[in-house]
């Protein structure tokens, strides 16, 4: 195999700060990078806004989750007690729909809280066991205490060497290459 | 002239974090826990725990093997220790969910650093809870009969029974609970697989982990999933001990069959709840040296908490005497007048004396932040909660409505040995639990030290 250039996945900057990173979020979204990503040991709402996201689809999903539990609850318990096994309880009617509230209940909160879950890891393309980013040395320390900005080398405005200039003018700690 | 009085000294509420720390320090000392060699005592605690989970393998396998004749159960008291072991577990277990989610609502700082190990007592005392029912049933080896499934004899579930809502109920709560524990652990396990040093504490911990790694777009999804996951549970962790209560309430039985269940079971399960967190909470600081995070302000509101559902818990048993008396009905006023001085006066009277009298300790300031108190009362209130589902199951069956069919139950040994036994098992999985993953949520403490905020520079 011939030795060529490793291609890039982008560029990386380290902040000891995260107001430095919301900041350079948003010099480096007005300057017109779009293909950007921020990598936190926590969450910060500024960033949202930073990076120009607005709105999460978990919502949703949790909202149909939710909506398909309590007919498939009620749904379950009717067709079970008026047409499959009719039986006389104390000469209730067959469908004696107050006593169907309690699964209906549970069959809703059990189905919405399954699309929550399912529904986040999948909208955040979760399990994905390695991306690029870990192949920076110093990622490692975005899970303890280090914020980093990514520009992706697919944004149309980047270029190698004027992105690293613009990251290293934002006065992070380190700019790093993140290879393929 | 008038001179103003002196200001009385007021002493400062103790922080819920001590001062000093940072995103990093956090980090360090809670994944140290889990990183570090392990220390002498913990193989000590293994030991114990494995032990007892050893005496109740010995008296499930004899269950299994001679039936529920070995317990002390029979007619008229067909509920024995069974249930009010199911019971009393799974009200414990309810204070997690009331930590993670609702405190969570209530944007109550001071619940990031008890929150991750309430919710693994949440979920190890559902697993205690739920195995008494299946025990139970005598066969249980059919326990999926309680589930609605196609099957050969074209049988279905009867859904107006409560006992079918419980089992709808038990599952959901504790499938529920294990996804919101799962969720809160997987910035965690990320951290931990970055920390690691060995390539096997790598992999063990980055397949769990998912490949987190902490991207704001990820965030942004995981706080609204959090959020609505936390805004999910908290009606759930109600309906649950809610439709427990229904076991009793839907039934004919008097000293059961009152409108007060309902409200009366939660603010017990949160009263017990609360109990066993400050058990846990007391000695786990203390052996891992957590005192910055756990501090005396945990344990303080954790004890107003306790002094408010126990009063809650109080007001419910004078008002079950006084329906029981206002209700003129001959055999709600037998019942209640048998708690009081029938053949299980003294459970009652230690009852009255676990939860009424000793609750009333925690209107004192100092009681509330002296430990040795807290620990003690937190032990005795378990104690009372205990008692509590005694006397409602037992008492409440063993006089008929026919004086030829009453009876008296006394527990077998093999009973005692069941009960300690799941003592044993919530042990024995609290344990490697504080030992394998982080018991202090670190994403959640790295947001509430001071240096967290996002200041930009102008």
């Amino acid at each position: 195999m011939s030795q060529t250039t490793p291609r890039l996945y982008g560029c990386l900057a380290e902040f000891e700060n995260p107001g430095d990173l919301v900041a350079a979020a948003r010099r480096a979204r007005e300057a017109g990078y779009r293909k950007l990503e921020a990598y936190t040991p926590f969450p910060i709402e500024e960033l949202n806004h930073a990076l120009g996201y607005h709105r999460s689809w978990v919502p949703y999903l949790v909202l149909a989750g939710g909506i398909v539990g309590a007919l498939a609850g009620f749904g379950l318990c009717w067709w079970a007690s008026t047409i499959a096994y009719p039986m006389n309880i104390g000469g209730r009617p067959m469908n004696s729909w107050p006593s169907f509230i309690p699964v209906t209940f549970e069959c809703t909160v059990l189905l919405a809280s399954l699309s929550a879950v399912v529904g986040m890891f999948a909208l955040n393309g979760l399990p994905m066991p390695h991306h690029p980013v870990f192949n920076a040395e110093r990622f490692a320390l975005a899970s303890r205490d280090r914020y980093f900005l990514c520009i992706e080398s697919e944004d149309p405005k980047f270029d190698g060497k004027t992105t690293r200039e613009f990251l290293r003018a934002l006065r992070p700690s380190e700019v790093s290459d993140v290879e393929l | 002239m008038s001179v103003a009085p002196p200001p009385r000294y007021v002493p400062p509420r103790p922080p819920v974090i001590a001062p000093g720390h940072t995103p990093a320090t956090v980090t360090d000392k809670i994944s140290a826990v889990v990183l570090q060699r392990t220390p002498r005592w913990w193989y000590a605690a293994f030991a114990g725990a494995g032990l007892l989970l050893m005496m109740f393998l010995y008296a499930v396998t004899l269950l299994f093997a001679k039936g529920t004749g070995i317990w002390g159960v029979n007619i008229p008291v067909g509920w024995g220790f069974a249930i009010v072991n199911f019971v009393w577990w799974i009200g414990i277990g309810h204070a997690g969910t009331l930590i993670s989610a609702i405190l969570l609502l209530l944007r109550q700082q001071w619940r990031t650093s008890i929150n991750r190990f309430a919710e693994a007592m949440t979920l190890f005392a559902v697993a205690c809870a739920g195995l008494f029912p299946i025990l139970h049933l005598g066969r249980p080896w059919l326990f999926y009969w309680l589930l609605p499934h196609p099957n050969a004899m074209t049988l279905w579930p009867n859904f107006r029974s409560p006992l079918i809502w419980d089992v709808f109920a038990v599952s959901t709560y504790a499938t529920v609970s294990l996804m919101f524990w799962y969720v809160g652990l997987v910035p965690d396990l990320a951290t931990l697989r970055d920390r690691a040093q060995s390539r096997i504490a790598k992999i063990a911990y980055g397949i769990p982990a998912l490949g987190w790694r902490g991207s704001a777009r990820h965030w942004h999804n995981y706080e609204v999933a959090y959020g609505l996951l936390a805004a999910l549970a908290t009606p759930l962790v109600v309906s649950v001990h809610t439709v427990v209560s229904f076991d009793f309430a839907i039934g004919v039985i008097p000293g059961w069959h009152t409108t007060i269940f309902p409200p009366y079971f939660v603010a017990g399960a949160i009263f017990s709840g609360f109990a066993m967190v400050v058990t846990l909470a007391i000695p786990l600081r203390a052996a891992f040296g957590l005192h910055d995070f756990i501090t005396e302000r945990h344990l303080q509101n954790m004890a107003k908490i306790m002094l408010v559902t126990g009063m809650i818990v109080v007001y419910g048993y004078a008002m079950e005497l006084f329906i029981g008396w206002y209700s003129a009905n001959k055999y709600e006023r037998f019942v209640f007048m048998n708690r009081l001085v029938g053949p299980y006066k003294y459970v009652w009277f230690a009852l009255i004396f676990c939860n009424a009298v000793t609750t009333q300790f925690l209107w004192s300031k100092r009681i509330r932040s002296n430990v040795v108190w807290m620990f003690a009362l937190s032990l005795v209130i378990n104690v009372g909660m205990w008692l509590e589902r005694f006397v409602i199951v037992v008492t409440s069956l063993h006089r008929d409505f026919l004086p030829s069919s009453w009876g008296m139950y006394a527990p077998t040994r093999f009973d005692w040995m069941t009960f300690a036994g799941t003592i044993g098992l919530f042990l024995f999985l609290m344990v490697l639990f504080i030992r394998f993953l982080p018991m202090i949520s670190i994403f959640e403490m790295r947001t509430i030290v001071p240096r967290a905020k996002a200041k930009e520079a102008a």
